[in-house]
């Protein structure tokens, strides 16, 4: 299958063949087109919206008005809309140390790695290396465990208040404490809901996670596996000494899914919220929408928020590239 | 002996847990198929006295779930194939051409997929308020609250994902092919539309199918740059319905099965294309 193509590296090619390639004018123009029009369209809608954010957070502007190079001054009339400003790192300072729901959603980002880093992706890998030793039924268990991958995060919260539902749900039905007096309210108690939530995208990321690592599995050589057998190892060492190293590729890809997932977080809340914030589910992606859908939008503090969130998760992508593009690099 | 205890373990776990990743969407399902009416008497845990229909009926006109579905595929068919056709040209020129900045090339593109959306959503909000285009193309006359801005929005973020899973995918079919076209006096625009192209047709169809259900998913972009409901795809319509039917849950989980058959048809069917399409993205080491 195409797994198995891919994993076989490209056959060098000479220098010298490449050089004696000609490419005619008309040539010349289609390439540029080819990577002109996608590349402008990436930098147009990505990393210049990106790259401004940074911009954007030394400002203050509330969209109203064009935004001005000048230091804010006083507030003008109270009432008036005021122009754009430059705020320096005030936004900075406001989100450290005033802004109530900065903290509680950073802390709330982490939890959310964590849980996925030490449950989603070990149980993610457990289900791949049980099936993958051909456990019988082993493609019934993929196929129903990998079902929420294929769903939308807006229907699994939906479906998830069922389970959850005061007086009807699942649980409190099951536990015996849908009476109104005795309710657990999973999705409303600040104390509680981050875990119900973590629960959904567990029971998502982990068939996500799945599913990658088998095609990793797969790709393994058998003989390996053999050998370690024939040399006494039990599967336990197999594993973790002879297969899991030759994994290092796919690992570092799951791990970057599992950071960049973990700060992406968003749709769950949303739903659970209804579009409102949650007590207890503060996360910087939430935070930093609200600060355009709101009736007042403060574009400056939110973009801070966003670069905050940008800076997080240009580590796993630069592990994801030195990774992926150091091999590429040698061999040119 | 051991392995045998072992293999049982094994069954056992995973039978719990394919019974765990089951139960939410039988529930589901079991709750959108009973009234309303009873369920507020004996709750969702219950022997069903009526099974119906009716939450699936009123949900599709009271929710005007065709309405929505058709803003979805009006904005996934295309995003779709303007990501696959752009990102193709990409991968060919990087995977056949010996730029100096190939590699730079791709990191621009890849790392652009990585970002969290939430980075860049600030100013992209005032970005798609300050562009204006032509009403015939965007009837907000901005790119803002328009289909035409959630199409370039998927395409722009979706493009990095393609292009490293097709110029992988490319630098594995052998250069000779269209060095011999190149002798024939193929042109570049030849060798990439008949000859590479049609032998990428595995990934493609890979790609496609992921590039549909992600792009039908999408609840983030939809949520921040259309203002109108009427307008929004069907995913983050689900966000309004769930406003709507606000006490009646049978019928909201009624609507978000309905909003999922497409996915589940793609579950159902190509649910091999979807996988691969995955493996592709995340087996180069």
């Amino acid at each position: 299958m195409v797994v198995d193509t891919e994993v076989q590296a490209p056959p060098p090619v000479p220098r010298r063949r490449r050089r004696r390639r000609q490419l005619t004018r008309r040539d010349k123009i289609v390439a540029t087109l080819f990577v002109g029009i996608p590349l402008l369209l990436d930098l147009a809608f990505v990393w210049f919206p990106a790259l401004a954010s940074v911009f954007l957070s030394f400002t203050k502007w509330t969209g109203v008005g064009s935004l001005h190079l000048k230091a804010c001054g006083k507030p003008p009339l109270p009432g008036l809309p005021q122009p754009g400003c430059m705020y320096g790192v005030q936004n900075y300072n406001i989100a450290f140390t005033n802004y109530p729901d900065f903290w509680p959603a950073v802390r709330h980002n982490l939890i959310w790695l964590i849980v996925f880093m030490v449950i989603a992706a070990p149980l993610g890998m457990l289900f791949a290396v049980l099936i993958d030793r051909g456990l019988r039924g082993g493609r019934v268990y993929q196929s129903v465990l990998f079902l929420p991958v294929m769903l939308s995060l807006a229907l699994i919260g939906i479906i998830w208040e069922l389970i959850y539902s005061n007086n009807y749900g699942l649980i409190n039905t099951i536990i015996g404490h849908n009476k109104n007096n005795n309710l657990i309210d999973w999705l409303g108690d600040p104390s509680l809901n981050l875990w119900a939530i973590l629960v959904e995208a567990v029971w998502r990321q982990s068939g996500y996670v799945m599913v990658l690592y088998l095609a990793g599995l797969k790709a393994v050589d058998p003989a390996l596996r053999e050998a370690a057998k024939i040399d006494g190892a039990n599967e336990w060492q197999t594993f973790w000494r002879v297969t899991f190293p030759t994994l290092k590729p796919i690992n570092i890809v799951i791990l970057v899914v599992t950071v960049i997932e973990s700060l992406r977080a968003f749709d769950l809340v949303y739903i659970t919220g209804k579009g409102n914030p949650v007590k207890g589910l503060e996360l910087l992606s939430v935070e930093v929408t609200q600060n355009i859908v709101g009736e007042t939008q403060r574009i400056g503090f939110g973009s801070t928020l966003g670069v905050v969130l940008l800076v997080i998760s240009l580590v796993p992508i630069t592990i994801f590239l030195v990774q992926t593009f150091r091999r590429d690099e040698e061999e040119r | 002996m051991k392995v045998r205890t072992g293999r049982i373990a094994a069954h056992v776990f995973m039978l719990a847990m394919v019974l765990l990743w089951i139960v939410p969407v039988l529930f589901a399902l079991y709750v959108a198929l009973r009234p309303e009416k009873e369920t507020n008497r004996l709750g969702y845990v219950s022997v069903a006295h009526k099974l119906t229909f009716s939450n699936f009926s009123d949900a599709w006109h009271q929710g005007r779930i065709w309405h929505f579905f058709m803003n979805s595929v009006w904005i996934t068919l295309p995003a779709v194939v303007v990501t696959l056709f752009l990102a193709s040209c990409v991968a060919y020129v990087v995977s056949r051409l010996s730029f100096k900045f190939n590699v730079a090339l791709l990191i621009v593109f890849t790392a652009g997929n990585l970002l969290p959306q939430q980075v860049l959503i600030t100013p992209l909000y005032r970005l798609y308020l300050a562009i204006h285009v032509p009403h015939f193309l965007s009837d907000s006359g901005l790119l803002y609250d328009s289909r035409l801005g959630l199409i370039v929005i998927n395409v722009s973020f979706q493009l990095g994902f393609s292009v490293f899973v097709l110029s992988n995918y490319m630098k594995t079919i052998p250069r000779d092919i269209d060095e011999a076209a190149l002798v024939d006096g193929a042109s570049l625009w030849t060798r990439y539309w008949r000859i590479v192209l049609p032998l990428c047709r595995p990934a493609m169809a890979a790609l496609a199918t992921l590039l549909t259900t992600w792009i039908y998913n999408d609840f983030f972009w939809a949520i921040t740059l259309i203002s109108h409901g009427d307008k929004r795809p069907i995913t983050s319509a689900l966000a309004n319905l769930q406003g709507q039917f606000v006490t009646n849950q049978n019928m909201i989980s009624a609507a978000a099965l309905m909003a999922a058959i497409p996915t589940l048809v793609v579950y159902v069917l190509l649910q091999k294309q979807f996988i691969a399409g995955l493996s592709l993205g995340a087996s180069k080491g």
